[in-house]
Parts: C-alpha cells; structure tokens; sequence
C-alpha cells in the first residue's frame, strides 16, 4: 500500500510510554539479579543480587500502584477487556496472512489500541502474571516475617516455586513480544510508537463500537 | 521536530530513573562503613572499660609472705582470706569433671563413663596421665591448685618444683641450701603475683587437650595466648585484647561456657535485656541483630549461629588433628616404637598413638546445634556397621533454640568389644598402660576393669566421630563467609542440610527444564516466523 494512505495517531500518552520502558528497565535488572540468586551465573555476586532484586521488587511494587491508578482513572483498562470477537482473524492473520502481504484485521487507532490477542496476553499479565510475580515476591522478601504477618500453611519452597515458574512465563512473554514489534508497517514501526507515541496507520479504517475504549474521536495529526 | 522532542523526552525521562536506581543503591552500599550498627555499638559500650582493676596487691598479704613446703600450705594461704572459694570450686565442674546430664541415669563427663575419640577415656579417672590437667595438687585427692588458674608467674611443674625444694632444703651444702631458697622464691613469686585468669591460665589446659597443642579444639591452641585481630577480633592485642573470662563470666567459681549435655546458657539475652546475664552468647553483647538495620544477614540469626559466617575457618595458625587411628597403633621399627613427621612438623604416626592427620585453615562441618552434645558412654551400645557418633550436636531444624552451627568434627578409629557392642577404654599410661605394654588385650581388660564393665576380650576397630563447637577465633568481619558460599548451586558449605528450601542452593529440576523447554521454544517459534516472512517477502517482513 501506498504511503498516503498512512496517517499518524498519538496513540500512548507520556506516562504511558514512560512506564512502558520503566517496566523494561525494571524486569530487565529484576531477570538478570532473579537468574543469579537462582545460581545460573555470577554477574553482580550473589549478596549484591539479591540486595538489587529487593529494591528493584520493592520499588517495582510502588510503581506498579501508579499504574493501577492510571489505568483505572484514565479509563485505559477498558483497553484490556477480552473479547473474541475478530480473535480468529488475528490468529489465521499471524499464521498465515501475515506471510501473505495481507492487511492487520484489527489496526491500532487510540480508542482502540489493542487486538483481541493483545488484549488477552496484557490482561492476563497484568491483572494475573505481574501481581503474582509480585505478591510471592513480596512474600519471599518478607519470609523472616511471616510469623508476625500471620501467614502460616506456607512455605518458602511453594513461594519460590510459583515465583520462579512466573520468571520462565515472563522471559517466554519478553521474547514474542520483542518480537512482535517488528511485524509493524517496518521493523521500528510499533517501537518507535512507544517511544514518540505517534503510529503510522491505515487510513480510512472502521472502528467498531465494541472495539472502541474511548468515546472521543481519533486524535489525527 | 515533535517526534524527536519526544525521543529526546523520553530518553532523558528513562536515564533519570535509570541513575536515580544506581546512585541510591550505591549510596546503600557507601553508607555500610559509616552507619552505627547497633551490635556494634552495644559491644563497644559492653567493652568500653578496657582497664582491669583490683582493690588488692597479692604480694603484700603477709599470708602470702611465708616459706610453703607444700601445695597444701599455698591453698592453705589463699583460703585464710576466701574462705568460700574451696567450697564453690569443688562444686564446678572444673573440679568435678562431671557433667550435669539430662539423663540421670548417665554419667556424663571426663571423671564419668563419657568417652571420645582421642585418648578416649580417663579411665574412671585411673589413668594418672589425664590429671596433668586437674586444677588439684593431686588430682581429685587433696587440695585444690589455685594457682592453675589465678597465678599470674610463669607455669610450673609443682610436683618437681617441691621435690627439689624439699631434697636441696634438706641439706647440708649450702650451695644446695642456695638452690633452695632460689626455688622457695620462685615459689613465692608464683604465690603473691595473683589475678584473674588470662588467656595463658586458661590456655595451659584447654589450648593442650587431647595430650598437645591443638590436638581437640580446632579453634583454641596456643595461637590464642598472644593472638592477633586476625585470629580473633576479640582476643587481638591489636585490637580488644580479650582474655577468655571477658566471656566466660563467672559467678562462685562456675565459669559459663561448658558445652556438655547441657547448652552454656539457654538464654540468648543481651545485657540491655538483663545487664548481669552471662556474657557467653554473642547475643550478650551484640543483640540479636548486630547488622544495619534492614541488612539480610539480621534476618539469619534465627536460624544461622553468628560463628557460621563469622569464623570461616579454624586453625588458622597452628594445626589442628584431624584424624586419629588406633588400628594402626604398636607397629615398630628394629623393635623399636618410633614417630614421624608430617609435612606441618606434626606427628602423622607415633607407635604408641596410632595414625594421625593434622589439617591447618580448615572449613568447619554445620549441623542444626541447639547447645547440646550427646556424648557416648563406655556403657553405650553401638552399631558398628555404621560410623558412630562418639559425640553429636542434638538439634534440628523446627527446634527454634537450634541454630546452624560450625563444627570441626575429628574422626578416628578406636577398640569395641565385638560381643558387648560397646566402645572399649583402653588404659593407656602407667605400668599396665598400652603406653608401656603395646598389649591391647592387657590394656583393654585393665581399662575396663577400672568401671567395674565386662570385656569379652573380643575387639576391633571402629570408625568413629567426634565434634567441637566452634566458637573462637572470630574473624575480622572483612573476612567472614560470603553468601554465596552457602547459597550456592554445588559445594556449598549447607550442602550436607536438608529439608528446608534454600534460596540459590536449591532449585526444582523439572520446573528449571520445563522452563528453559518454554524459553528456547518462543525463541525457536519467533525465529521461523521471522524467517518465514523473510522467505515469503510477506507484509513488511524484509524492510
């Protein structure tokens, strides 16, 4: 298709782009110290690992609050509301259209950010995998004090087995959706969108309504 | 122009929060030396008055001020002023040689049935040899040797010391009456120059038990009389110059600190808990947690004795024995009993003790240690199919008085009666003594008979362990155990652990394979999609 058919959406505001690459920062440090407490290589020593995983947990747990603020305030988690609807599409898109030239079925446009899949994989990694990551990481930093918080039936085994499990899920989530960054109109397309908030998109496409998060129109350049 | 105002917005948004992370966990990390750590600070307040003083000069007592021709005469002396202190001191267990037992029926204790594996017994206190170190004139019979303990002279050999005195004052030579009046004031200078006792008191039997220079405790030889801060920060005449009794508070002559049976002090208060509590744990001093506050090593002490990380090896300086086989015992060369050396100038074969191996900077053993030892009696059975435990820490994991404790653990072989299933106590000094007779059968029956126990006359060897708490020679705290030397995937020091989940050591193999299966699959997966829109040049696959 031809470039005039592009137009520019802002589709992630500031703070959006901002915990967007916050959260990679923060994952990133929280897998490589996690990996070496797990005693896969030494890279800062055990103690020093451990000392920056804590503090990278805890201050993950901080902004983690901001962002069930914003979703919430902003009305962004409508975003994150699964749906079926046009899921088959997508899938058949990935699998084989995709190879094929085809056009996305479900293009981003603000009100409506996310494909069906999208939507699945982010609301369960951010309403299950990333508050389970959190709350059995929360656990294993509090272990000497579970006896004051009450918390009895558990044990440092369950919580490091569930927590480790969620480490793998996570890596597995990171790679695909690195990948999935290049399968934009370019390579950069959908990265650089995170970073200036601005897409290239198709024009002229129909948003229907149970697509849509937003009741205001598209925000064109 | 907008979008690169964002980029650079972006940008400088994620270096902040980036360098933000950095500078405060490096801040973390520069405040460690400056921050009062409360242990700390309560052990500098505990040591604060390092000048020890006295109301009285010995040597100015006139009781003190006559000639003594026996050791009898000197106690004799000492007690004319402290009326009590016989009366206390025999009730201790420094006299008695016998441990208190949680099971009365037991006889715990050197001058009891308890045995272990270096020289093994005392043979019902009949083996004249292991009195050297009694704190009496002569043994358990006669008077007590206060100066063992409390003279501040030169050691001397009493029994020689007044023989000579005895023999030379007798005379008629007045050379010999000279030597005389040199030994009496040499006499009176061990007698008037009185204190508490240091390091060297204390060293002169518990640096040499086991019949050498740190052949029993790993972590006390006489590198403790004048040690350095390296050896123990305590102790170190550069630093706190400790002597052991700073620790080992007494109260009537009990001095604190007898592991036996029973734990040195089940309390682990400090002294803002209760100032008068005996100083023996380092929690006396240090609290519960002598960290910075927030640091993970205060969240161990529940569970971790402060020696497992703070002496990360013992014998640091002198050797120590580490194994001691009397099965090979008696082999002789040209008829002859003989010894060698050992490439640490230490005996590793002597024909009357057996085979040896000494071992210097040795990592300790650690096992779940709630104070307690269970010590083997001559009357006990054993299984000889197995090692057997001539001592043991008593503990376990769900036990909240247990902690991870180090241990040197000194293994042997020794005699059993191969019918009564016991260990055997052999006689060893004296004329019927293995020592002299190289005859096992004589000793044996000799040494048994001592207890008033049966000896089938059957015997062989059995491997046998033996273990130490190891609790002195604390190093500097730039030189304590790393976590990753227990927290670690392979030879860890806890490798030997089990039943609790520990956080680097252990791990869930097939969740660690399922894993990884997860891991290289979306990397296989995303790979030959990648691949296939490069192939089939499909939308915007090779831009």
């Amino acid at each position: 298709m031809s470039e005039d058919k592009m137009i520019n959406v802002y589709l992630y505001t500031r703070y959006e782009r901002f915990w967007h690459w916050l959260q990679m920062v923060l994952i990133f440090l929280l897998i490589v110290t996690g990996f070496e407490g797990h005693g896969l290589y030494t890279l800062f020593g055990f103690e020093r690992a451990v000392e920056i995983h804590n503090f990278v947990g805890l201050a993950w747990l901080i902004a983690f609050a901001f962002f069930v603020f914003w979703v919430f305030t902003t009305g962004e988690w409508k975003q994150y509301v699964p749906t079926t609807k046009k899921m088959l599409a997508v899938i058949r898109y990935y699998l084989y259209g995709i190879f094929r030239g085809e056009s996305h079925p479900v293009p981003k446009r603000k009100e409506s950010k996310h494909n069906p899949i999208q939507r699945l994989t982010y609301l369960a990694l951010a309403a299950l995998l990333l508050p389970i990551q959190m709350a059995t990481g929360f656990l294993y930093w509090g272990y000497n004090s579970w006896s004051d918080w009450g918390i009895t039936g558990v044990s440092l085994e369950l919580v490091a087995f569930v927590h480790m499990a969620g480490a793998f899920a996570i890596c597995s989530f990171i790679i695909v959706h690195v990948y999935m960054t290049t399968t934009g109109h370019t390579i950069f397309a959908h990265t650089k969108a995170m970073i200036t908030g601005w897409e290239e998109v198709e024009k002229d496409v129909k948003i229907e309504d149970w697509e849509r998060a937003r009741g205001e129109g598209l925000s064109l350049r | 122009m907008k979008q690169i105002k964002g980029v650079l917005q972006f940008l400088y948004l994620t270096m902040s929060i980036c360098l933000l992370f950095i500078l405060t966990s490096a801040a973390g990390a520069n405040q460690k030396d400056t921050e009062q750590v409360p242990g700390r600070f309560m052990a500098r307040q505990a040591t604060k008055a390092k000048t020890v003083w006295s109301t009285t000069d010995h040597s100015k007592h006139k009781a003190l001020q006559q000639e003594f021709k026996s050791g009898a005469a000197i106690t004799g002396a000492c007690l004319s002023c402290h009326s009590e202190a016989a009366s206390q001191f025999r009730q201790t267990i420094h006299w008695t040689w016998l441990g208190g037992s949680a099971d009365s029926a037991k006889r715990s204790g050197k001058a009891g049935d308890s045995l272990n594996n270096f020289c093994i017994s005392t043979n019902n206190m009949q083996d004249k040899s292991c009195s050297a170190c009694h704190p009496g004139w002569n043994a358990k019979d006669g008077e007590i040797n206060c100066l063992v303990c409390h003279s501040q002279a030169e050691e001397m050999n009493w029994t020689e010391t007044f023989e000579d005195f005895h023999a030379f004052s007798g005379s008629g030579d007045p050379e010999e009456l000279e030597l005389a009046q040199e030994i009496q004031e040499s006499i009176l200078k061990s007698v008037q120059n009185i204190g508490r006792p240091t390091r060297k008191n204390c060293g002169s039997c518990h640096f040499y038990g086991g019949g050498g220079d740190g052949v029993k405790h790993g972590d006390l030889d006489s590198s403790i009389t004048n040690p350095n801060k390296d050896l123990d920060v305590h102790m170190g005449l550069d630093g706190q110059k400790f002597e052991c009794v700073r620790c080992h508070t007494t109260v009537n002559h009990n001095v604190a600190g007898r592991i036996y049976s029973k734990p040195a002090t089940t309390d682990r208060k400090s002294l803002i808990e209760d100032d008068l509590t005996p100083k023996i744990m380092c929690e006396s001093c240090h609290s519960a947690t002598p960290h910075k506050s927030g640091s993970k090593a205060n969240d161990h002490t529940d569970k971790v004795a402060c020696q497992s990380c703070h002496i990360p090896q013992f014998a640091r300086v002198n050797p120590t024995k580490m194994w001691w086989d009397w099965s090979k015992a008696g082999k002789k060369k040209k008829g002859k009993p003989y010894k060698t050396k050992d490439s640490l100038g230490k005996y590793d074969y002597m024909s009357h003790k057996g085979e040896m191996k000494w071992a210097k900077n040795v990592k300790p053993e650690y096992f779940w240690f709630n104070g307690s030892i269970n010590t083997l009696t001559v009357k006990d059975v054993i299984d000889p199919r197995n090692v057997v435990q001539v001592s043991a820490p008593v503990g376990s994991r769900e036990d909240i008085n247990s902690r991870i404790f180090p241990f040197k653990v000194h293994r042997g072989k020794q005699p059993y009666d191969k019918v009564h299933k016991t260990l055997l106590a052999p006689l060893l000094s004296g004329k019927d003594g293995y020592w002299n007779t190289f005859d096992w059968q004589k000793a044996l029956t000799k040494g048994m008979q001592a207890f008033d126990l049966p000896f089938s006359g059957q015997f062989d060897y059995v491997e046998t362990s033996y273990v130490f708490p190891t609790t002195h020679m604390v190093a500097p705290k730039e030189n304590v155990v790393n976590c990753i030397e227990c927290h670690s995937r392979e030879n860890g020091r806890l490798a030997n652990l089990s039943g609790f989940y520990m956080p680097g050591r252990d791990s869930f193999k097939l969740m660690d394979i399922f894993g990884w299966a997860v891991i290289i699959g979306s990397l296989c997966g995303v790979v030959l999609h990648g691949l296939g829109r490069v192939f089939t040049n499909g939308r915007r696959g090779g831009k």
